[in-house]
């Protein structure tokens, strides 16, 4: 199983994810590296994230990540 | 239940599509964006980003669709006597005032009896513009010239990355005339004004008129560049727009008209980028090879020409050879959404070319 914390840091190694509250406020993750995240999460985890789901809400931490990858392989 | 309608008697007779001929690549303006080399690439796998067509100096949306006006009659396709109206449906006309409409009757030599409409609408202008054509035709009759045209490349900042790498420029030219029994066509349309905000040039009209300092291009929280008298759009906003709200206008309109998805030959939507519309054939349940997404890496986003462009690259043969059941959607400023089902085909002519 992939893991969330090594593909964000495979898009933005420079960043410190853990030490950021708000991936999207801090200025972690802008709109783009969005749409690159989910091909990754989707290719990663073999799901499909429904585009009504590609919100900024849905990438500001961690928890709301891990949340949304089981919500979508729930709706497979 | 969205704005749901249907009517008959008209038809779509022909379809030219013209871009510029000067060519531009993604791969040479990731300088401008400060991507890194390893993200550009995920963006153009992802979004689709490649080439794109844009115009050269002061060249305008107007100066396309005259040429391909004068193309096709030059080739016997368009008599100017024919022509009973002319609706320009743009974002850049040539000047606020005269309707750049106008402009080309005059230059077209037509006669005093046609009318000329202008009407600011974007990626939804060819479903605005069809709409206007076929509620017109029963008064007008004779052939209504649909023309779709942007040159937002010219409005757009360079070093926008949320908007420069998709803006493609482009015109079209769209005949409408009667068909006599022809077959029902359905359509929806619906406006947020309350988002009106999410695509804009704020400045540079008459609310914020134009200085020194709307022009100035500023450097934003985000990372990104522009001025206020550039293209702006809220691109996480219009993102979930497209997911949510178009496609339950889509499913409203299939309801109304009583037809499943499977009905349908192809689906001809606006090309915002590939991603977007994969997300949304996926949503729908469409198999993406009935729905085209190849335009913004091709010739870039149009805006209301997308889907003509989209239709003179990916299926004029079809469509000059037989009748094809196609489902068309625009989306975007105003925000503006709507659908269209229609019969069309085969048509008298169909086809691309370049100025």
């Amino acid at each position: 199983m992939p893991d969330i914390t090594a593909i964000l840091h495979a898009i933005h190694p420079e960043h410190d994810f853990a030490a950021s509250g708000d991936f999207v406020a801090d200025g972690l993750l802008d709109s783009f590296d969005i749409v690159v995240l989910v091909q990754k999460l989707e290719s990663g985890f073999c799901i499909s994230i429904d585009g009504a789901e590609i919100t900024p809400e849905n990438f500001r931490n961690l928890e709301n990540l891990k949340s949304l990858v089981a919500r979508s392989a729930h709706g497979q | 239940m969205a704005n749901n309608h249907r009517f008959s008697g008209g038809k779509v007779s022909g379809i030219l599509s013209v871009v510029p001929k000067r060519v531009v690549r993604f791969a040479d303006e990731i300088g401008h964006y400060g991507f890194s080399k390893e993200k550009s690439l995920n963006l153009q796998e992802t979004m689709g980003f490649d080439e794109r067509r844009i115009v050269d100096g002061n060249t305008c949306g107007s100066d396309l669709c005259l040429f391909g006006l004068e193309y096709l009659r030059g080739r016997g396709l368009l008599d100017p006597r024919d022509i009973s109206a002319i609706i320009y449906v743009t974002q850049t006309p040539d000047h606020f005032m005269p309707p750049t409409s106008a402009i080309l009757h005059g230059k077209l030599g037509c006669s005093r009896d046609v009318l000329c409409w202008d009407v600011n609408h974007g990626c939804a202008g060819y479903l605005y513009g069809l709409i206007e054509a076929f509620l017109l035709l029963p008064l007008l009759g004779k052939k209504i010239v649909l023309l779709n045209a942007d040159t937002l490349s010219r409005r757009s900042c360079r070093f926008d990355r949320n908007i420069y790498p998709m803006i493609g420029d482009a015109g079209a030219v769209t005949i409408v005339e009667d068909a006599p029994g022809g077959g029902d066509i359905v359509f929806n349309m619906q406006t947020d004004g309350s988002r009106s905000d999410w695509l804009a040039i704020p400045a540079g009209a008459f609310r914020i008129p134009s200085t020194e300092a709307t022009r100035e291009i500023r450097a934003l929280p985000d990372g990104n560049r522009r001025s206020e008298e550039d293209f702006y759009m809220n691109g996480s906003g219009i993102f979930a727009f497209t997911q949510t709200d178009v496609p339950a206008a889509v499913k409203d309109l299939f309801e109304f008209a009583g037809l499943g998805m499977d009905a349908i030959d192809y689906f001809m939507f606006h090309q915002p980028n590939r991603f977007m519309l994969q997300k949304l054939a996926r949503k729908l349940g469409i198999p993406e090879e009935k729905m085209p997404n190849n335009i913004v890496g091709k010739f870039g986003n149009s805006s209301s020409a997308s889907i003509p462009v989209a239709m003179c690259h990916n299926i004029a043969g079809p469509l000059l050879g037989g009748e094809l059941k196609l489902c068309l959607a625009g989306f975007g400023v105003g925000l503006s959404w709507g659908t269209m089902i229609m019969d069309m085909g085969p048509l008298d002519f169909c086809e691309l070319i370049e100025k």
